[in-house]
């Protein structure tokens, strides 16, 4: 027998429903878990509310007497707002470095135990965080949103596919980037660095304080294909408004599913190289 | 008696301070990436101003105005009594029992258990925002304005330190509040970054009037600027931020003082 760490591929043949299973037994326990939080999720909701409103007058400022700023109307970033702050919770754009602390006490051995490997285990629970999101802070702002300003409705059936493809690519996209900065304890034990970076790079460049096409063209393209923020929150909101023709929105979604597909891989590779230089405080 | 006291927040202070050089890397990072927040807070107004000439019936210059007057009050705000946002984990974990068993008062141990030294550089560059902003705007100095230009941040300062210490006392009352003081404190600060007139109906009414965060920047910049304010208040209203910061005071420490009161351990 070999090493036991949990990414070394286990003896047996691996079952695919076996598997299926087990990760959708992760899911729904990560769903249950988080949805003990309700008072702390309602507390939430309001905030993304009050900042729904501040968000969007702002840009209705923007926009000015023409209504119009960046290729968007004022019912576009109506919607824009409201349903980014919803996004921002299902996303968890910023989450607590809850991993990285695991990693400085130790509690991640008990985590390279289990007959799962640690990157799908903590994705699946997060997906499973995800959905209890979904019903306690996105439909909150996406229900009020509408009781006080006009917002814009996508008018192609495409796109409400198209979206929940792309918000459900960002869930995990977004997972797998808080990963990588909480992984970086394997190595540093104090994240504050890396946490601090990611905090202020992925507000601003995911969308969060500005929608990004306010920037100038050329520096909007290069975010997008050179960096995963834009994936994050903006492209699923552009989606959404159809600010493009289906055929740039389908290539938007495109852009993120490489994105995160890449971004799990580097996960991957991140944990085997860290679970070969880990030595847990006191083992 | 004050003396022995004075002496043990010196000791509490000093202690922190040492405690967090100690580590001068993670200091270094932090003092950058809590500057960076205030930055990028100052980015976004210059890239909305990118798409749109005014906003609000304000130009860039004049928006700044009320920029630097929001940036440096909240930064040095946060930087003296933001900490009381820990207040529900003390709450919730018990912590707080130790705070009050002690010889001191409650709020200055809190403050200084954990002062935040690393967002000292965030006050400094909101302070650079405003003596850039108050250069460039093209105001006629009197004697009058001069005292404002002083007199406005320092209120400032008193009430977004105000609006910390009586959001944190909804946790006396509701432990699991979470960041719904947020809504208020960084809401309030996104508020005071832009010019009142862009915001509308009841909300405009209720964090500009209601709340009073229009006297944190945006009045006072109208007087700064010797401008008439478009929603019909008179120019004296710029002069009454120090009256409103001290109301928000006196109602906070009210509040603070009700709210330990009521505050019962989690062990009991």
């Amino acid at each position: 027998m070999g090493s036991v760490t949990a990414t070394v591929a286990p003896p047996t043949e691996s079952n695919v429903i076996l598997w299926f299973r087990t990760f959708g037994a992760i899911v729904r326990s990560g769903f249950r878990r988080y949805a003990t939080y309700r008072q702390a999720a309602l507390a939430g909701a309001v905030t993304n509310i009050v900042f729904g409103f501040l968000r969007c007058y702002i840009l209705f400022g923007a926009a000015g007497a023409a209504g119009t700023a960046a290729g968007y109307d004022r019912a576009q970033f109506a919607t824009f707002v409201w349903a980014g702050q919803g996004m921002l919770a299902v996303i968890l754009l910023w989450g607590r470095p809850e991993l990285a602390e695991r990693i400085r006490t130790g509690d991640v051995a008990s985590d390279l135990l289990r007959p799962v490997h640690p990157v799908t285990s903590y994705l699946a629970t997060d997906l499973g965080r995800a959905g209890w999101a979904c019903v306690s802070r996105l439909l909150p702002p996406v229900l009020v949103g509408p009781l006080f300003f006009d917002v814009y409705l996508p008018a192609r059936w495409s796109t409400v596919p198209l979206f929940v493809v792309s918000a459900t690519v960002a869930v995990v996209l977004c997972f797998g980037c808080r990963f990588l900065v909480n992984a970086t304890a394997y190595w540093l034990q104090d994240v504050r660095g890396p946490q601090i970076l990611w905090t202020l790079g992925s507000g601003v460049l995911a969308g969060l304080y500005f929608p990004l096409p306010f920037l100038p063209d050329a520096l909007f393209l290069a975010l997008q294909l050179a960096t995963p923020f834009p994936s994050l929150l903006q492209t699923p909101l552009d989606v959404l408004v159809e600010r493009d023709p289906t055929g740039v929105q389908a290539g938007l979604v495109g852009l993120q599913v490489g994105w995160a597909v890449a971004i799990l891989a580097l996960c991957r590779l991140v944990q085997r190289r860290a679970e070969r230089r880990l030595v847990v405080q006191g083992g | 008696m004050a003396d022995h006291r004075l002496r043990a927040y010196g000791a509490l202070l000093g202690a922190q301070a040492r405690s967090q050089a100690a580590y001068r890397a993670s200091f270094a990072v932090d003092l950058v990436g809590n500057v960076g927040a205030t930055v990028f807070d100052v980015v976004t107004v210059l890239v909305i101003f990118g798409v749109t000439r005014e906003l609000g019936g304000f130009t860039l210059r004049e928006t700044l105005v009320m920029v630097g007057l929001s940036a440096c009050a909240f930064a040095t705000a946060d930087l003296l009594v933001g900490n009381v946002e820990r207040l529900p984990a003390y709450v919730r974990t018990g912590l707080f029992d130790a705070v009050l068993l002690r010889p001191l008062g409650a709020l200055p141990q809190l403050l200084l258990m954990d002062l935040p030294l690393r967002k000292a550089s965030r006050a400094v560059f909101g302070l650079a925002v405003l003596l850039v902003a108050l250069a460039r705007a093209g105001i006629e100095w009197t004697p009058g304005r001069v005292a404002l230009a002083v007199a406005a941040p320092l209120a400032g300062v008193v009430f977004f330190g105000s609006v910390f210490v009586a959001t944190a006392t909804v946790s006396f009352y509701w432990t699991e509040s979470g960041e719904l003081a947020n809504s208020v404190t960084y809401g309030g600060r996104d508020f005071t970054s832009y010019p009142v007139t862009i915001f509308d109906g009841w909300f405009r009414a209720a964090f500009a009037y209601g709340m009073g965060f229009a006297f944190v920047s945006y009045q006072p910049a109208l007087a700064l600027l010797g401008r008439a304010d478009p929603l019909g208040l008179p120019a004296w209203m710029g002069w009454a931020s120090p009256t409103v910061a001290l109301v928000a005071a006196a109602l906070a420490a009210t509040a603070w003082r009700v709210g330990v009161r009521h505050y019962r351990s989690t062990g009991s």
